[in-house]
């Protein structure tokens, strides 16, 4: 198992980059929220007429993937700081739920009901979850292990 | 600048020092009742449904959106850019930790709050004669959403955690805040956009 390099400045020389090899968390991020915003807008721009669902849900579907992709790829990363990991997701996660509950209620108070409601939901949540995963990520990567050698998962 | 210098001196990027740990809150607990507040008059604008408090949110809020962005990616992003490490994180401890609840708080009012104005003025449904630009509109915030989301506020969060270590590392914090400034600039670039549609949508 390797070491995680250390994040802190050496004493002598030019500071450093911690030089982790994680996988590609915020590229695949960005690609999910994208394809979650880009159904939302097909959804969106044809109201109040009920238009075909499919593009919507192939869409939302392709989100869900990469995020499940993305959080494997990160619980299989051999080195990475955990705690703090999860210290900063689960209180983005509540900033987002929160969110995410105000887009949902207005949805719900227009009267958006039935399959387009399903898919914008199941959009939302994807987007509550996927940006703490982000955030955390982003924060972690460039600390030091608090246990070092702890593996992930 | 040195005194007696005419030309503004850029700063060199490579950082020198380790800047020193602060002591600062990352999310400042004085703003949180704030945050409620607003919160609370949003949920209650959109349940009472009355155009004057949903266009007092959506322009409001939506104004303070597309200011602090422009003035973020033009203004203050440039200026950030030549500044020494130790006054970038002078700078970044006092601004960052409000950014944090001040943007996510102004977005969600902003979007929450036109999107049932949309419903109340019928701008939102594909019989508008305008349609085209309120689509123009969701896509140009979808835009900033992803950015901002992906980009932005994880790079806004993770140099306060490395400026609350006790020996930061300034690498780290240049490489987070040059994704910063970078993409502060490109949503105050895409903010002239929804100017122009929203002047465009409500002068027709």
């Amino acid at each position: 198992m390797s070491q995680a390099a250390p994040a802190a400045a050496p004493p002598d020389g030019p500071p450093q980059l911690p030089e982790e090899k994680l996988p590609p968390v915020t590229p695949l991020a960005m690609l999910s929220l994208g394809l979650i915003v880009a159904g939302g807008i097909y959804l969106a721009s044809h109201l109040p007429e009920h238009v075909p669902i499919g593009p919507a849900a192939g869409l939302l579907i392709a989100s869900g993937v990469v995020l499940v992709v993305n959080v494997m790829l990160l619980a299989g990363a051999p080195t990475f700081n955990w705690s703090l990991f999860t210290g900063v997701a689960k209180w983005a996660l509540l900033a987002y739920v929160v969110i995410a509950g105000m887009i949902e209620y207005v949805f719900v108070k227009d009267g958006t009901r039935g399959a387009e409601l399903v898919v914008l939901s199941c959009s939302l949540a994807v987007f509550a979850i996927h940006v703490p995963l982000l955030i955390g990520f982003t924060v972690a990567r460039f600390q030091p292990l608090d246990e070092p050698g702890r593996e992930a998962g | 600048m040195e005194a007696g210098t005419l030309a503004p001196e850029v700063r060199p990027p490579a950082p020198a020092a380790p800047p020193a740990a602060r002591d600062f809150e990352i999310v400042p607990r004085v703003g949180l009742p704030i945050v409620a507040i607003v919160i609370g008059g949003l949920i209650a604008a959109i349940a009472a449904n009355k155009l004057w408090a949903l266009e007092f949110f959506h322009v409001a809020f939506g104004a303070a959106w597309t200011i602090i962005d422009l003035f973020l990616g033009f203004v203050l992003g440039p200026i950030l850019a030549r500044l020494s490490i130790p006054a970038r994180v002078e700078f970044t401890t006092r601004l960052m930790p409000k950014m944090l609840l001040i943007m996510p708080t102004v977005v969600t009012a902003t979007l929450a709050s036109g999107w049932q104005l949309g419903h109340y003025l019928g701008t939102i449904y594909s019989v508008y004669p305008n349609h085209g630009w309120i689509v123009a509109s969701y896509i140009v915030v979808g835009v900033m959403a992803v950015i901002a989301l992906g980009l932005l506020e994880p790079a806004n969060v993770a140099v306060l955690f490395e400026l609350k270590k006790e020996r930061p590392n300034p690498a780290v914090i240049q490489k987070l805040m040059t994704r910063f400034i970078y993409t502060a600039a490109i949503t105050g670039a895409m903010q002239v956009a929804t100017l122009v549609i929203m002047t465009k949508v409500a002068t027709s």
